[in-house]
């Protein structure tokens, strides 16, 4: 490799890039606006489910039960109806997901001690949030219930009594629970395969669509010097690009940062090299602009997007898929990023993933300068 | 390394398959030092196929190229650094300024820092572009790119230098600038294999090479070539209508050939003196009206289809 060819390539590269308006502009635009539509679009956090309720009694002590429903921020009650109809109408358009139906005689019966059933219509079209609808029902209905029993105990003179068990759960990591903290570190992994590939993806194409490579392969440059050359100016690009959307993750989503930003720049350093060979291969291969900026987003966004964690956890998935996420270089990443930025786990911990990615980053390298020819077809 | 009188470029029987499509088939050349050797052919003839082989371009099926010593399917890097090529569409970059596409193919030819500035200075002499340094390459004129190209490609001052049409789709007046560029580099010395289809062109040349087919046809300097290939003398006839006096001749004893040059014909006779009242008074009986009817001293498209027709006869019997 001659220093001073890797240097032309290079000055070359940054110069077309300078002058090419509209991809500086994506580069800027396509991050930003990615990590906007995955940051608020992706989330896991099932609130404010829409509920119609149907009191049937309308006494004070069934107001008061509602009214905890009211007071969840996971139920919306939308409106009371005042017939079965409704309520079936209401299900049938969607506009409620869980219909809440409360019998005539629920405060005599409740005097009685006898069990009362409170009718809950669930819409199970989307099993998760029925699921969740169900179990946060119950949680509504297991406070009220303890309550009851509370004020009855009180009531003979019996004070004070607690419940012999309960949990003491600590939310570690990600105290508030909140999902945005889990996706958003998930979505900076995301962005910089998918823009990390396409940047590269477009630079050999190019050069094959527009004849200068005719003339570029009659000289003496090799081709570890053209990627290496053709390489630098987009990890910059590439880098540049992370620390925005870092930047957006800690101070506009407020997801914590807890690790080492020197551990944060290794692991990124490796997987955009990752990903820039990966989008540089697809080039050299499909030789089309098109093509290979198409093959780049799929090869990188789908397993990225699928099979890292980012949404699904690895280890429910299938055994088979499971070995298969192995050879997804995301998958590492992924782990790091989001160990990194929520646990601000230390380096000798991640050390097996960023050997993963050191080993994909060499592999992938190799591959993209065997690949091209100084050949014409 | 062979030593100094080696010819520059030696062709042995070199192939060319794409497929089942034979583009160049079992070609043999030399050229010397400061030799122009014009590659001259249609459109497919494998003109284009054989300049690429000999850049290391694309990898012969058979046979051995050497240029300037090195055998450019074992050694194409070692090629690559002693010769300079111009492909037929113009492949230097549009986005970038004339200075920028100098600078950055001086510096994969490695040209020392010493000679830099000179050599920048001289392409820019050469090229006609010294005004236009900052000028973004892709608004030059056509005539003004094709000159950048071989300066470009000249930066590293190649003893041998492949030129692919260089002058196609360029002014006649560029043309001939070009032409008196490549000619200076040919008196220092430097070998010159050019493709070319503009037969006017092909007079500059030292040397022509036919190529039909992908095969040689005929070889030798133009004037060789003029006076070797027209077994015959040759007739300028302008009449009318063409049509029908080409087909009457064609039937005529005596004519070797006739064919469509222009708005005349040209037709081969193995003496002109006593064949033009023969013809005239033909032509007459059948109604064409002969304007006018004389000896004229071949051109290298003559040569060209008369040989072409040859080979074309030849390759149907």
């Amino acid at each position: 490799m001659r220093w001073h060819r890797l240097a032309a390539i290079v000055r070359k590269e940054i110069l077309q890039i300078r002058r090419d308006l509209p991809s500086l502009l994506i580069t800027v635009a396509m991050p930003l606006l990615l990590m906007l539509g995955f940051g608020y679009g992706v989330s896991f956090d099932i609130r404010h489910i829409p509920v119609y309720v149907y009191d049937r009694e309308s006494s004070q002590q069934s107001q008061d039960f509602l009214k905890r429903f009211q007071a969840s921020e996971y139920f919306n009650v939308m409106k009371t109806v005042d017939n079965y109809q409704a309520v079936i109408q209401a299900l049938d358009a969607g506009a409620c997901r869980l219909a809440i139906v409360i019998p005539v005689n629920f405060s005599e019966q409740l005097k009685t001690g006898g069990p009362v059933s409170v009718q809950a219509l669930i819409d199970a079209t989307d099993n998760n949030t029925a699921n969740v609808s169900i179990s946060y029902s119950e949680a509504v209905v297991q406070t009220y219930n303890q309550q009851i029993q509370l004020e009855w105990l009180q009531r003979h003179g019996q004070a004070r009594l607690q419940p012999p068990l309960k949990v003491d759960a600590r939310t570690w990591f990600n105290e508030d629970l909140e999902s945005t903290a889990n996706i958003v570190p998930g979505v900076v992994a995301i962005i910089m395969a998918v823009i990390g590939s396409f940047l590269t993806s477009l630079t050999i194409a190019r050069e094959w669509e527009r004849g200068t490579m005719e003339q570029l392969v009659s000289t003496p440059v090799t081709p570890l010097e053209l990627m290496v050359g053709k390489l630098v100016p987009y990890f910059v690009i590439g880098l540049l690009d992370t620390a925005l959307c870092a930047g957006m993750a800690i101070w506009w989503f407020e997801v914590p940062f807890r690790g080492q930003w020197s551990v944060f720049f290794l692991s990124c350093t490796l997987f955009l090299i990752v990903v820039l060979s990966l989008g540089y291969f697809v080039s050299v291969v499909a030789k089309s602009q098109l093509a290979a900026s198409q093959a780049a987003l799929i090869a990188t966004f789908l397993p990225a997007f699928l099979l890292s964690g980012f949404i699904y956890p690895i280890d429910q998935m299938p055994a088979v898929i499971q070995v298969t996420t192995h050879l997804i270089p995301a998958r590492y990443f992924m782990t790091i990023i989001r160990d990194v930025f929520l646990k601000g786990t230390s380096l000798p911990l991640l050390l097996d993933d960023l050997l993963a990615l050191a080993l994909f980053a060499v592999l992938l390298t190799i591959l993209a300068t065997r690949a091209f020819q100084k050949k014409l077809s | 390394m062979t030593d100094n009188d080696a010819p520059p470029v030696i062709v042995r029987d070199l192939v060319k398959r794409f497929g089942d499509f034979v583009a160049v088939d079992r070609i043999n050349l030399e050229a010397r030092r400061g030799e122009i050797v014009g590659f001259l052919g249609p459109n497919g003839a494998g003109k284009s196929t054989t300049i690429r082989m000999l850049c290391g371009l694309l990898r012969p099926t058979a046979g051995q190229a050497l240029v300037a010593g090195y055998d450019v399917a074992r050694e194409p890097e070692r090629v690559r650094q002693r010769i300079g090529y111009m492909s037929q569409k113009f492949s230097l970059y549009n986005d970038l300024r004339v200075i920028e596409n100098i600078r950055f193919f001086a510096s994969l030819y490695e040209v020392p820092d010493s000679v830099l500035k000179e050599r920048v200075s001289w392409i820019l002499d050469m090229a006609g572009l010294s005004g236009r340094k900052s000028t973004l390459t892709g608004t030059l004129p056509s005539g003004w790119k094709q000159r950048l190209a071989l300066g470009c490609a000249v930066l590293h001052r190649p003893p041998i230098l492949f030129l692919d049409e260089p002058t196609s789709g360029v002014d006649p007046i560029s043309r001939r600038q070009f032409w008196e560029l490549i000619h200076t580099m040919a008196a220092e010395g430097v070998t010159v294999l050019v493709t070319t289809h503009y037969m006017d062109e092909a007079e500059y040349c030292n040397r022509l090479v036919l190529i039909f087919q992908g095969r040689i046809v005929a070889s030798g300097s133009p004037t060789e070539l003029k006076q070797r290939a027209m077994t015959g003398e040759l007739v300028l006839v302008e009449c009318a209508p063409l049509g029908l006096a080409l087909d009457l001749l064609r039937q005529t004893p005596d004519v070797a050939d006739a064919a469509v040059f222009g708005n005349a014909l040209h037709v081969v006779v193995p003496e002109a003196r006593t064949m033009i009242p023969r013809l005239r008074t033909h032509l007459s009986q059948h109604g064409v009206i002969v304007a006018r009817m004389e000896p004229i001293r071949p051109s290298l498209e003559d040569v060209f289809v008369s040989l072409t027709a040859a080979q074309g006869a030849g390759g149907k019997a």
